[in-house]
């Protein structure tokens, strides 16, 4: 298969410099794009069917469409990409950070010239370092070689980019939370509308994209929509990359055909469980998504076929839960980081979350009784989408919301004989 | 007051922004680089530099995981608690380190070399257990393993 965003990973760990970068074939997107108008930038990118690779998978072409353009638009306009990563179980972008910093820089040149951004931001999760290191390295060699700055290779546009590193807090790779970071402000969310493409950061026009969904870019302006198209095994176009945590032989991140099923993931990339262990169940995109299980297998790892299995592709970094795991004790560890990170906004995600992990702790224990598990449930319905501010306590509660349905005999066998099963 | 080195790297930020008061989280992350921490002492010399008040900087700084408002010690271990890691050995790396360094999580060692933290998510999962020294992260842990990186700081 063809490897598109991974395609120029070097195998020695050390970051693609632009010297590489431009004999391999770098900023030829970028040039590209440049010679066109904004709008056909975008129409093409419309017709890749790109869908954001952040988790919530938003049509990318469509969310640009929204930002005002012309000789009339408000400026200036900004570009942040959101480099926060900080969903337990994913790690993704740090790869695509460290190893071809250009190649988000170029995406990002693309999308801000096809929005008309003035001004675009790195937003990067503080404990990426050697991640900050290198791509404040890239950002000098792009201005030094005019792919940033006034008047980017003579087509008249100019473009500042700037690296900003987060003082640290899940909330900021929300989309509202992360520009109110920006502006120096705790992370909290922001009511929409106004959408932030409207009025975003400063109360300008603003897009906000994830690491891996800008690195396509350039590529899809090079090579044409079908071609994009045609990497995929599934509707959604593109390659994604897929990675597993936990207790495989073989954790690990891959680049694949988007479509690539759970199985094919999990055995022939992953290597199957480690010795003696057997599959229980796996979160397939981070934290924040519904447990699938055994029948869930051939499942095509994408955002239609994942929803229609109850659970979302999220970031598509699976974390792999075994036999020997306490279901329990997997959901108390990650209710117990959400309701940390819960930024307090609103009262069912700080209240909720924090009153779930107690419970959760109860019943590992062996304290709770069995309408506690009712309670459990009144939890998630509390927290369901609709009833918060923003999507992190909806997202908390659905590994909870699906442990209770996949493992509810684990929920009661810890009631039953008052204590952990698994110690 | 500001030392002359840490007003000059929060000013070279200035023009990275519309409005000084952006500047807050990458002030207080100057002032922590240059003493190890935000005193109240130092929120009230950012508050005159960026014209925001004092409350609003501690509200920021509270706020933020890597924003410390207390001293720490000369080296930081951030051991991360999340999902991937506790499944591969958290609990065991934890005790561990607790047990040698004779301090709870949230404490700094008696001599002032160690301040022990927990931290989410490293996103370093397919390396589990992680945990990060000031900058370095150190993956694929086991208790052998922190003994010997324990050792390289002094």
């Amino acid at each position: 298969m063809e490897k598109v965003l991974t395609r120029d990973v070097p195998a020695d760990g050390s970051a693609f410099d632009i010297k590489r970068y431009e004999l391999a074939g770098g900023y030829q997107g970028a040039r590209k794009a440049l010679k066109m108008t904004p709008k056909e930038v975008t129409e093409i990118i419309k017709q890749s069917g790109l869908r954001g690779r952040g988790g919530a998978g938003f049509p990318t072409g469509l969310k640009w469409s929204f930002v005002p353009g012309g000789p009339h638009a408000p400026h200036p306009k900004y570009l942040c990409c959101n480099a926060d990563e900080m969903e337990p179980g994913t790690f993704k972008d740090r790869l695509l950070m460290e190893s071809t910093p250009h190649q988000l820089i170029e995406g990002m040149v693309c999308a801000a010239y096809a929005i008309e951004a003035d001004v675009a931001y790195i937003f990067l999760r503080g404990e990426y370092f050697l991640s900050a290191e290198r791509l404040r390295i890239a950002l000098a060699e792009a201005y030094e070689h005019g792919y940033l700055g006034k008047n980017i290779l003579g087509s008249g546009y100019n473009l500042e980019m700037h690296l900003h590193l987060s003082g640290g807090r899940y909330m900021c790779g929300e989309e509202t939370g992360l520009l109110n970071a920006l502006e120096g402000k705790r992370a909290n969310p922001r009511t929409k509308p106004p959408f932030p493409q409207i009025s975003g950061l400063f109360g300008k026009p603003t897009i906000v994209q994830n690491v891996e969904t800008l690195c396509n870019v350039h590529h899809i302006i090079n090579k044409g929509p079908e071609w994009f198209k045609g990497l995929s095994r599934s509707e959604d176009g593109g390659t994604k990359l897929y990675g597993a945590s936990g207790k495989v032989k073989r954790p690990g991140l891959w680049e694949l055909p988007m479509g690539t099923t759970i199985r094919e993931i999990l055995e022939e990339h992953a290597g199957g469980m480690k010795e003696g262990l057997k599959f229980r169940g796996l979160l397939p995109g981070g934290a924040s998504t519904d447990f699938l299980v055994e029948e869930h297998l051939d499942v095509k790892m994408d955002f239609t076929e994942v929803q229609k299995a109850g659970s979302r592709m999220g970031t598509g970094t699976m974390i792999v839960m075994d036999d020997r795991t306490c279901p329990v004790g997997f959901v108390k560890n990650l209710e117990h980081f959400f309701a940390q990170e819960s930024c307090g906004w609103c009262t069912p995600c700080w209240s909720g979350l924090s009153w779930a992990e107690k419970m959760l702790a109860s019943i590992e224990c062996g304290e709770a009784q069995e309408a506690d598990l009712e309670r459990l449930a009144y939890i998630c319905r509390f927290c369901a989408p609709g009833n918060t501010f923003c999507a992190l306590a909806p997202g908390a509660v659905e590994p909870l919301q699906s442990a209770l349905k996949y493992f509810r005999e684990d929920f009661e066998r810890h009631i039953r004989e008052k204590r952990c099963p698994w110690r | 007051m500001l030392s002359p080195e840490e007003r000059r790297e929060i000013e070279a930020e200035f023009e990275h922004y519309p409005h000084k008061h952006a500047l807050t989280i990458d002030a207080m992350k100057v002032v922590q680089k240059h003493r190890g921490w935000v005193s109240d002492e130092a929120l009230k010399d950012i508050s005159e530099l960026l014209g925001v008040s004092v409350d609003e900087l501690d509200s920021v700084a509270t706020f933020y995981n890597l924003i410390f408002r207390k001293p720490v010690g000369r080296h930081v271990i951030m051991v991360c608690d999340s999902i991937s890691c506790w499944m591969m050995g958290y609990d065991r790396l934890r005790d561990h380190l607790v047990k040698r360094l004779g301090v709870k999580m949230g404490e700094t060692t008696p001599d002032g070399r160690f301040t022990l933290l927990p931290i989410v998510c490293l996103g370093t999962c397919d390396h589990a257990p992680a945990m990060m020294v000031d900058e370095d992260l150190h993956r694929d842990l086991d208790t052998e393993k922190i003994d010997s990186i324990l050792e390289q700081y002094t």
